[in-house]
This record gives structure tokens, C-alpha cells and sequence, in this order.
């Protein structure tokens, strides 16, 4: 909300200076967003008037001026064609810096004729204002003047953001009051004039709608004279953008900010009928409002209706058919109360954004209504002239009576504050509060009509089946109004007057922060960043196509309302926007990236896990010293299995399977798991297919490590390790298997040939081609003896030796290579 | 032999040697000092000598053995120096060239800003909560006091998913509160079912949505929630809780920080913290400006009643951070759109070594 310092003085009487009243505003909660005085960057800019203006020698669309600010003439070349001779202007002298085009005029030369000087437009000085050419100021306009000063320009515009509970703010008179509160001056008081009338009114409510509009009143004012406003209020709506349009709509905005109340006039000449009728939106209800938009009002809406039908949408916007113009002679005018809820539900409805509906849905003064009216009958009348009817209404005037309490010990024990009973009494007069009763402990008080966010009548919307729902209810009841009070009292004074406490701990040394998973988390960005992946943070959300690459792009993981179409689906694995950021990095140039998120992944049913993903792009390095090697499966494969080594994850315990979902390669993929079900973790060569799909280069590796899967660590302590005093031995074995056998199997089939003896078994060559059978393999196995309490002889290794080939045999098919 | 004549051996001996190369020098010892070598032979002689000579030529053959071995020894070590030195030269690499690349890879500055505060909200004897992005309408508004007409509700943009005709939709939550609400929800069941609780202080770090794109806004970004309720929390601990983690958090322990009323439907009184700054130089703590850091508040008693707890026993605080908006203040990062892109160049840059935990005793 805008307004200026001369307006702000209409209601406040105070000497405070600018910065002490911007301080102010935002202390107590009117944040000042901005201020600005036009007069600033019009500084240069004087009145002039033009002595002689003659066509330009040598060019037919210029003028060649004689212009004088008071000083010496000067010769200044026009483009504009109502540069004449007489005319009152706006210059700008040598050196000004012109703030609508952006440039900071120089003496010149324009064919032949010099120029020392320009005349202005109102766009060239950053201003709203009609017509072509050169602002033309009224033949009385004081040569010399600095024209901000002359126009009112010269004032501080102050622009602060009201918070959806402070209606009564969004009026000048509620925010002098507020700082008046605070200290700052002295609230003026508002009186209504007396306006004389008997006639009745020629037009007269009719309410069908009680439950949007309680309470409504209205007038005929008859013979008035519509038409430009008087300079004075004209230029205040402009201070605050709004754009003058008429005397009677310019009145009815004019009290919108003054007093708060926003108020609307009806041509009585475009009504049809002598009724005006509150009524629920119909099917045909489709009018042209006055913001240039057609309306269609809903059931719920409320619309005033003459005899041809829907005229505004209530609280909202008039509608184009029935404002007033400069031919209005007999005016109409409506100050009614709307509920606050049907107007948020209507404005919401329509997205129709008035400075009516923001103050109607914050609620309005419920009891001020025949002060406005007479306040703005009677500017009508003294600008318009005309002759006012008796006042009309429908409805009546709503009981207004609420109550709170503040105990005083509250403001400490709540509030923290050691502001005193009595200074916290006074706060609340000053606000507008009357006591309604006072002991040495508390206070009751009234609660003015302006003031309906104070003591609201309880809204609860409390959890099913709640233990104790009633006692909370209760206490919400008791206490809500209380804190309403310390809020008034402390934000006066100003939070910053009170003195911080930190938060006790019990003890010195805090309890873990982390749950054991949480911290499990933060293990698993550390182990992958240090295995050489940046850690990426992409969005829940990519586009459902991508999604549907990945496995799944249910509807019930479906945007309503995306905010772009690419961004509509949620991802059912971080997979689908990190392979979209590395597409982004490639197509830079940047195409050897690892990259990881440890993030969600949701699914239907509002599924979401916790999943650790990663992948990797491209080759590792360039160096003279090791070759680049291509990221491959296993890189892939080691990520994660990092990942469940540094989590605690059993090791021994997982097995790996061939395969995956469908966007892995089939041949270049599997997954972990820990006994037959529970699946830890997944990867492997992007499908290239997909990778087609989404721009990323082939021969992406990548893996998803599902961390709400991981059994959380056992909190058992190590048994002693046995470390033998004895030499481990090896022996090697190459084996001729079938070429799709598992090699897993044939390691662990080896292992289980003596569990106490065999330390380790691995692979060191995997061959097949010249010498081995065709559909065959030959696999080279190192086995790791470990003797525990006594050298094996020479007759106990090879006895051990042939188990193992025993038992690999029978448990897998492979044969001893001769 | 003379003495002269072992003297001269013993000359020519050493003039041999000290010329000799590693074979030679075998060969030497093999001809001076072995079975049939020349001293040998002589030590060999002395056997037919009187006892008075034996023992006088048997101490000079025996000082010209040693003097010869030494020789050999000191030729032979000669020798291994040299050839050790000239296998050390040709082993020479180009040092100046780079090892072997290890890919460097980093946390991003948003995990980092979380653990940050962990650490530091860990010591004031927090917990960190989590919950999910896909939320009720109820845990995200109507249990925070937000109804369904509320002005407030047109302020956040909310994202709704798709539903069955009839369902409410799930919205994806435009703050961390509903943490709040399903923490105090379980607690006010834990504590109504007679089981003994402590009172709450929990932070909540997560992702959060809205309908809003431009430079200064993301439809996911972060924000990281706290909440304390007991029976004696005031508005004071409030700005001492809040003062204790930006001082910490920004490592200027007299870092200005201002508070202002302000309006959220779910705390009352409300205020938003600012802490001061140079806009020029983008300094904390320095300079005469201020900026908005945060919003807080005393819990409304509607939220408490709305769970279950009765806020004539129970009161405490809430407020609501934005990570994206401290980390870039922290770390001078000017641009919100790059913290989701994962330009590699970007996540290099601003990203963190993984084995650089946060945490008090390092300092953070």
C-alpha cells in the first residue's frame, strides 16, 4: 500500500522525522518497502514558457524556440508540435539527467540552430500523463519554479506491505493511527458531516444474499456535475498510482485508502429498475467489468443486479455497463459490508486483484458505514454539487462486542517483556481499546470494531480423534485473545526491546542431533564425494515422458497445476534428473562428469524414498600416466557397493543378480540384494535407448542405492580378531565353466569348500577363445589359505585343494582346466 | 719374502684396485686372497719358518692381508656408489608432470549449510525431524491455522497433484510446518497415552514447493524449520535461540540482528529477523543495511489446540528459514537458478570436500 507524507498528515499531527516514522512502520509490522520522492530525479527540472516558437529553417518537423525560465532566453530546438508560442513548459537545462530516457542532455547544434536546452514530455520525465508532444502547463504555471515542487511532486511516497490480518491498515487513517500508537504523534479524530436530505432514495436495496452481505446502505445523490477531478485530489491518487478518471470514481478511491472503505458509484441513468439486488451469481451473470475484463460470476458469488440483470460482482468490481461517466447526473452510492470469506472465495474464484476485495476479504470497520457514507456524500457534494437523498439500507447493523484479557504476568512469562501493566494499558487506549474492567493483575478491554483481527471467535479445524481435543479447544479459546493483546502491546514498544534468553540445555553435552539413519545419510554424500562425484540437488519434478523412460509416470504423480509442462510428473527415481543433468553438461562440452543426489523418489499412494543415485558420463581423466579408461558397469557397481560397505551393510551377506529394470542395458546390469528380497541397491549401463532419448551420450553408467532398505547397523560390539601367527598361503585354479554361469557362485562354492581355512577367493582371469571349448569360459581363481593354529603339511593343502575343486564342481559345473 | 718385497706387492696390489672394475676387482681377490692366491700362498709359507721369524713374517703377511682386503672393500663400495648413482639418473622422471588423476568430487553447499546447522542446533540440544514433499492439505494448512479462504493460502502458490474426482488433492508442501504438525501430533498422543515425553525441539531441514519461477524463485527450494515447546518457552528464548544460530551460523559473534512484527497464520506474536549487512559490499555484519533473513514467531494457539495440546500448559516458538537464501549469503552466491542445475563447473566451485564435516569443534 502507498501513500504520501501530506497524507499521512491528514490523520496524524506530528513533527517526527521521515526516517523516524519509516523506522517505525516496520518496527511495528507495517514493513516499509520502498520509499521515493519524484522531486529527486526532477531536481534540474523548471517551468518555462515559450516566447517565440517559429518553424525550423531547415527542417519541417522541427521548431526553433526562444524559451525563458526567468533568466536569459534561450534557443532550444522542438520536435513537438504543440511547441507554440505563449505555451507554459517544462525544462530541462545543460547537464540534466532526463530519468525517462535515460540520457544527460548536452549543448548542440540541430541544423544550424542551436539548442541549449529541451522541453519536456511527461514519458521523458518518467511520469504518467496524457497527450502527445510537450507537457503543457495552465497559462498561470510560475516561470522559474522548480516544476516537482509546483506540481506536488515534491513529497516522500511510502509504500509498506500490509499482512493479510491487518484490514484496518489498509487505510491512511488505520496507519496513522498504528504509529500514533507507537508513539509518534497524535491520531486526528474523524468526524462525520451532517448531510440534510428527506428525500428518499430512487433506488433501493433489495438483499437475497444476507449471508455475503449483512449489512448495506446507499444514496441517491441527484443533480450532480461529473467530470475532471480538482487538481489536489487528482494528484494525490497519482502519488500513489492510481489514475485519475472522474470526480465520483476518483471519490469512491479516494476513500478507499483515506478512510479504508472502499465504496462504488452506479449511473442511475444506466439502471434499469429502482431496485439494486443482492443476489447469488446465475448462469447468464456475464457482465464487462471496470478492469476491462468480462466476469462470469459463479453460484457462491455475490452480485448487485438491476432489471437487465448482473451490474458488479460484490466487494469485488463493478461492472463497465452502469459507471459513472461525465454526462452522470443522478449518481448512486453504495457503501456496503461483505463477508470476508465469500469475497476471499470469490477473488480467488476469479483472481480478480481490487483494492475493494483486499480490504473486504481482510475485513472492514463493520460499524463505520454511515460515517463514510456521509463523509463521501458530503466531497460529493462539495465537488459535484447535486442534491443527496435520505440514506437506504438493507440489512442492519452487526452486534460488534468483544472482549479480552491480559494478565500481566503474561507479557513476561509469554512474552518475555518487561513492559508494565500500565504502559501496556496505555498501548491498548492508544490503539483504539476501552477498558472494560482492571485489577492489579489483569485487564479487560474492548475491542474496536476496527480491530476484527483481535479476539476472532475460536476456528479450529483439530485432527481426528484427538486425545484431550476438548481442554485444548478450551485453552485455544482462553489464551488466543491474550496473545492477540501481548502482540499489540509488544509491537509498539518494539520487539527489539526485549532481552534474549538463550535456550537452556540440560548439560553440557548434547544428545546426538542425527538419528542413526540420518547419519547413515551423510556417511553416504561423504563416501561418494570422495569416490570422485559431485553431489547435485535437482528437482522432485521433471517432465512425464522422462519419467515414463525411468519406469513410471502414474497420474496420481501428475501436477495439477505444473507451472511449466517439463516439470509436471514426479520423478520415481533421482535418476531421471540427474541423467538430465548430465545431458545438460555434455551438451556444454562437458562430458566426462560423475554426479550424485541423495534425494527422493516417490511413487504412487505418496511412496517416497530415500535413495542414494548416482552417475557417471563419459572417461576418467586424461594423464600420461594411467590411460583414460572408460566409466564402465563396475564403476558403477563399486559405487554402491561402497556406499553398503560404509553403511555397515553385511557384506558376506549380499548377493548380486543379472539384470534390472528395463532402464538398464539387460546385459549390463544387476542388482543387490541382502538375503532373496530385500533389493539394497540396483545398477548399470544406461539403456541406449534412453540415453537416445534424453540427449546423453552412450555408455552411461549409473546406480540407485535405496537407503530406507539398509537394516540399520547392529549396535553389537567386534569379537577379537584371530590373527594367525602362521604365513597365509596361496593356490591358484582355473576352471572351465559354462559362459553364462554366475561367477559369484563359483567363488562362493570355493569359499564354502572350508569356511575356516579359505581367507579369500577372487578372480584374477576370466578367458575364453583359443583352447577353451566354444559356450565355455575358463576362470582363474586365487584362493587365500589361511592355517589357524598349526602350518598345514603338504598332504593337508592338497587335500583341501581337491574339496575345493569338489565342491565347485558339484555346485556349479565348471571342471578343473587340465 | 722381504719386507721390501711386500711392500711393493702391496703397491702393485693397490694400484690394480684402485682402477678396477667390479669383475676385476672378484678377480683381484680371487688371485691375492684365494685358495691359491698370492697372500694365501704366502700365509701358506710361513709354516716352514723358525718360530722367532714365523711369527715376526706372519704379523706383516697377516697386516699386508688386511690392508689389501680393505682396499678390495673400499673399491667395491666405490663401485656400488657409482653404479647406484648412475641407475638413480637414469630412473629420473619429469616430476613437474601431474600424478595420477583422482577425480575430485564435492557435497553440495546446500548438504553443507544443513549439516552446518545440525551442528549448531545440536548443541542447543535440537533434533532434526524429517517429512515427506507430498503432504495433506491439512498438515500443510488447515492444521496451521491457514483456512481454505485464508489470504494467505493466495500467497504461496501451491502445487497440487492430480486426483480421483472426490479426493481432496495432496499438495506438495510449501514449507516444512507439517513436520511441525506431525511432530506435535505424536507427541500430544505419546504424551495423552501417559508415556513421559520430553519437551520439543526439533529442526527440520527439507525440500519444499511453489508455483513460482523466475530469477529470485525456484518451484523447489529448501527451507529448514524449528520448533520448541515446553512449558516455560518465551518470546525471549525465541530471540536468543534465533540470535545464538546467526551469530554462530555466520561466524560474526556480534552480528547485528533486529527483529520486526510481522503476520503468519500460525505463530502470534509474529516477527521477521533481520541481521545487518554492507548491500554494497555484501558483508555480515558490516555496514548500516539490514536484510530480512527469517520469519518466526510464538506457535498460535490454534496450531496447539489443532494437535491436541492445550496452550494454556504448553508454548513455544517457530520459525522458518530459507537455505538456499543463507548459503548464498554466506557463501556469496548471486545466482538461486545454478543451486539445480548441476553445472559441474558451478558444483567444482561452490561444492564442499567430502571429508570437510561440519562441525563445532572444527568450526564452522
Amino acid at each position: 500500500m502507498k501513500f504520501s507524507l501530506s497524507w499521512l498528515k491528514d490523520w496524524l499531527d506530528t513533527d517526527a522525522p521521515l526516517e523516524a516514522i519509516l523506522t517505525t512502520l516496520s518496527a511495528i509490522g507495517l514493513e516499509v518497502e520502498g520509499v521515493e520522492n519524484k522531486a529527486d530525479s526532477l531536481k534540474p527540472f523548471v517551468i518555462a514558457e515559450i516566447i517565440e516558437a517559429k518553424q525550423h529553417p531547415n527542417a519541417d518537423r522541427l521548431r526553433a524556440c526562444r524559451v525563458s525560465a526567468g533568466g536569459a532566453e534561450l534557443s532550444v530546438v522542438c520536435g513537438a508540435p504543440n511547441a507554440r508560442t505563449g505555451l507554459k513548459v517544462v525544462m530541462a537545462p545543460i547537464g540534466a539527467h532526463v530519468p525517462g530516457s535515460g540520457i544527460t542532455l548536452k549543448a548542440g547544434e540541430i541544423r544550424g540552430v542551436k539548442s541549449e536546452a529541451m522541453l519536456c514530455s511527461y514519458s521523458e520525465l518518467a511520469l504518467e500523463g496524457d497527450g502527445e508532444g510537450i507537457i503543457e502547463l495552465p497559462a498561470n504555471a510560475p516561470v522559474g519554479t522548480p516544476f516537482a515542487q509546483w506540481a506536488g511532486l515534491d513529497e516522500p511516497i511510502i509504500e509498506i506491505a500490509i499482512t493479510p490480518n491487518r484490514g484496518d491498515a489498509l487505510s491512511i487513517r488505520g496507519i496513522a493511527r498504528d504509529l500514533a500508537a507507537a508513539g509518534l504523534g497524535r491520531l486526528k479524530p474523524f468526524t462525520a458531516p451532517a448531510i440534510a436530505a428527506s428525500l428518499p432514495s430512487a433506488i433501493h436495496w433489495v438483499n437475497t444474499y444476507p449471508e455475503a452481505c449483512p449489512w448495506i446502505l446507499g444514496r441517491t445523490i441527484s443533480g450532480v456535475k461529473n467530470g475532471e477531478s480538482p487538481a489536489w485530489l487528482k494528484q494525490r491518487l497519482d502519488s500513489i498510482g492510481l489514475r485519475p478518471i472522474n470526480t465520483l470514481v476518483d471519490i469512491t478511491n479516494y476513500f478507499t485508502y483515506h478512510l479504508g472503505r472502499p465504496l462504488h458509484v452506479f449511473d442511475i441513468a444506466k439502471l434499469s429498475g429502482a431496485a439494486l439486488t443482492l443476489r447469488h451469481g446465475q448462469p447468464g451473470d456475464v457482465f464487462p467489468g471496470l478492469h476491462g475484463k468480462e466476469i462470469q460470476a459463479g453460484p457462491d458469488d455475490c452480485v448487485i443486479a438491476d432489471g437487465a440483470g448482473a451490474q458488479s460482482l460484490a466487494g469485488i468490481t463493478g461492472g463497465e455497463q452502469t459507471g459513472c461517466d461525465e454526462h452522470t447526473v443522478d449518481v448512486f452510492l453504495e457503501c456496503a459490508l461483505f463477508d470476508r470469506v465469500k469475497i476471499a472465495q470469490t477473488g480467488q474464484r476469479t483472481a480478480i486483484h481490487s483494492d475493494a476485495r483486499a480490504r473486504f476479504e481482510r475485513g472492514i470497520d463493520s460499524q463505520l458505514l454511515p460515517e463514510a457514507l456521509a463523509a463521501a456524500t458530503q466531497m460529493i457534494l462539495d465537488l459535484c454539487g447535486g442534491t443527496p437523498s435520505a440514506p437506504t439500507e438493507a440489512g442492519q447493523r452487526p452486534e460488534w462486542s468483544r472482549q479480552a484479557k491480559l494478565r500481566f504476568a503474561r507479557i513476561k512469562s509469554f512474552g518475555g517483556s518487561d513492559i508494565s501493566a500500565p504502559e501496556a494499558v496505555a498501548s491498548l487506549e492508544r490503539l483504539g481499546f476501552t477498558i472494560a474492567g482492571q485489577d492489579e493483575h489483569s485487564v479487560t478491554v474492548n475491542v474496536p470494531s476496527w480491530r476484527n483481527d483481535i479476539a476472532q471467535p475460536p476456528s479450529l479445524d483439530q485432527a481426528p480423534d484427538l486425545l484431550g481435543a476438548e481442554a485444548a479447544a478450551e485453552g485455544a479459546a482462553e489464551i488466543e485473545p491474550e496473545v492477540d493483546l501481548i502482540e499489540e502491546v509488544l509491537r509498539l514498544k518494539g520487539l527489539d526491546a526485549i532481552e534474549p534468553v538463550s535456550l537452556p540445555v540440560s548439560g553440557l553435552i548434547p544428545a546426538p542431533i542425527l538419528t542413526p539413519k540420518q547419519a547413515r545419510t551423510a556417511l553416504a554424500r561423504r563416501v561418494l564425494a570422495a569416490r570422485g562425484l559431485a553431489e547435485c540437488v535437482t528437482f522432485s519434478f521433471a517432465d512425464d515422458q522422462s519419467c515414463a523412460l525411468f519406469g513410471a509416470a502414474p497420474e496420481s504423480l501428475r501436477l495439477a497445476n505444473p507451472i511449466a509442462s517439463d516439470l509436471n510428473q514426479m520423478r520415481p527415481t533421482p535418476l531421471v534428473t540427474l541423467a538430465q543433468a548430465a545431458a545438460r553438461n555434455a551438451a556444454k562440452g562437458f562430458g566426462d562428469v560423475a554426479l550424485f543426489e541423495v534425494g527422493p523418489a516417490y511413487a504412487p499412494d505418496r511412496g517416497q524414498a530415500l535413495v542414494a543415485a548416482g552417475l557417471r558420463l563419459g572417461a576418467s581423466p586424461l594423464s600420461a600416466l594411467a590411460p583414460a579408461r572408460k566409466y564402465d558397469v563396475f564403476d558403477a557397481k563399486a559405487d554402491a557397493q561402497s556406499i553398503l560397505a560404509a553403511l555397515g551393510a553385511p557384506m558376506d551377506g549380499i548377493t548380486t543378480t543379472q539384470g534390472g529394470p528395463a532402464y538398464y542395458h539387460p546385459g549390463q546390469s544387476g542388482e543387490l540384494r541382502q538375503g532373496p528380497k530385500q533389493l539394497l541397491a540396483r545398477f548399470g549401463t544406461l539403456h541406449p535407448k534412453l540415453c537416445a532419448a534424453l540427449d546423453l551420450p552412450e555408455g552411461a553408467v549409473a546406480f540407485e542405492v535405496f537407503l530406507d532398505a539398509l537394516p540399520e547397523p547392529k549396535r553389537r560390539k567386534k569379537t577379537a580378531p584371530t590373527l594367525s601367527a602362521f604365513q597365509p598361503l596361496r593356490r591358484d585354479f582355473a576352471f572351465l565353466a559354462s559362459a553364462d554361469l554366475a561367477v559369484e557362485s563359483l567363488l562362493r562354492a570355493a569359499k564354502g569348500a572350508d569356511r575356516a581355512l579359505i581367507a579369500n577367493v577372487a578372480l584374477f582371469d576370466r578367458y575364453s577363445g583359443k583352447g577353451v571349448p566354444e559356450g565355455q569360459v575358463s576362470l582363474a581363481i586365487a584362493v587365500t589359505i589361511q592355517p589357524t593354529d598349526k602350518s598345514l603339511q603338504d598332504a593337508e593343502i592338497e587335500a583341501l585343494c581337491a574339496r575345493i575343486v569338489a565342491e565347485v564342481t558339484k555346485k556349479t559345473g565348471a571342471t578343473l582346466r587340465g | 719374502m722381504s719386507g721390501d718385497d711386500l711392500k711393493l706387492l702391496l703397491e702393485q696390489a693397490e694400484a690394480e684396485i684402485s682402477t678396477a672394475d667390479a669383475p676385476r676387482i672378484e678377480a683381484l681377490r680371487v688371485s691375492l686372497l684365494g685358495k691359491n692366491g698370492t697372500v694365501t700362498n704366502l700365509l701358506k709359507s710361513l709354516g716352514g719358518m723358525e718360530p722367532d721369524a714365523r711369527k715376526e713374517a706372519g704379523a706383516r703377511i697377516n697386516h699386508l692381508k688386511t690392508q689389501i682386503t680393505d682396499a678390495l672393500f673400499a673399491r667395491r663400495a666405490v663401485l656400488d656408489d657409482a653404479a647406484l648413482a648412475a641407475r638413480l639418473q637414469a630412473e629420473r622422471v619429469d616430476v613437474t608432470q601431474a600424478p595420477r588423476p583422482e577425480p575430485l568430487g564435492s557435497l553440495h553447499p546446500l548438504s553443507r549449510t544443513v549439516e552446518e546447522i545440525a551442528a549448531i542446533f545440536g548443541a542447543m540440544g535440537f533434533v532434526l525431524k524429517e517429512g515427506p514433499d507430498i503432504e495433506s492439505d491439512w498438515n500443510n494448512f488447515s492444521a496451521l491455522n491457514i483456512p481454505s479462504h485464508h489470504p494467505a493460502r493466495a500467497m504461496m502458490d501451491t502445487f497440487y497433484l492430480q486426483a480421483a474426482p472426490h479426493e481432496r488433492p495432496a499438495v506438495l508442501r510449501t514449507h516444512t510446518s507439517p513436520v511441525q504438525i506431525r511432530t506435535m501430533l505424536a507427541w500430544a498422543a505419546a504424551q495423552a497415552s501417559g508415556e513421559a515425553v520430553e519437551p520439543i525441539r526439533i529442526i527440520v531441514p527439507g525440500r519444499t514447493f511453489r508455483a513460482d519461477h523466475d530469477a529470485t524463485h525456484s518451484p523447489m527450494f529448501h527451507q529448514f524449520e524449528g520448533l520448541v515447546i515446553g512449558q516455560d518457552i518465551t518470546l525471549a528464548h525465541l530471540k536468543g535461540c534465533l540470535i545464538d544460530f546467526l551469530r554462530a551460523f555466520f561466524g560474526v559473534p556480534s552480528l547485528p540482528v533486529r527483529f520486526r512484527a510481522s503476520y503468519f497464520p500460525f505463530t502470534e506474536p509474529s516477527m521477521e529477523v533481520d541481521i545487518g549487512w554492507s548491500r554494497r559490499t555484501g558483508e555480515i555484519g558490516g555496514g548500516t543495511d539490514w536484510l530480512e533473513i527469517l520469519g518466526s514467531g510464538m506457535v498460535h494457539p490454534n496450531v496447539l489446540a489443532n494437535v491436541g495440546i492445550d496452550p494454556r500448559k504448553y508454548q513455544g516458538f517457530a520459525f522458518g528459514v530459507g537455505l538456499e537464501r543463507i548459503t548464498m549469503l554466506k557463501h556469496g552466491i548471486n545466482d538461486l537458478r545454478l543451486f539445480y542445475e548441476s553445472d559441474i563447473r558451478w558444483l567444482r566451485h561452490y561444492g564442499f570436500a567430502a571429508l570437510s564435516p561440519a562441525s563445532l569443534h572444527e568450526g564452522i
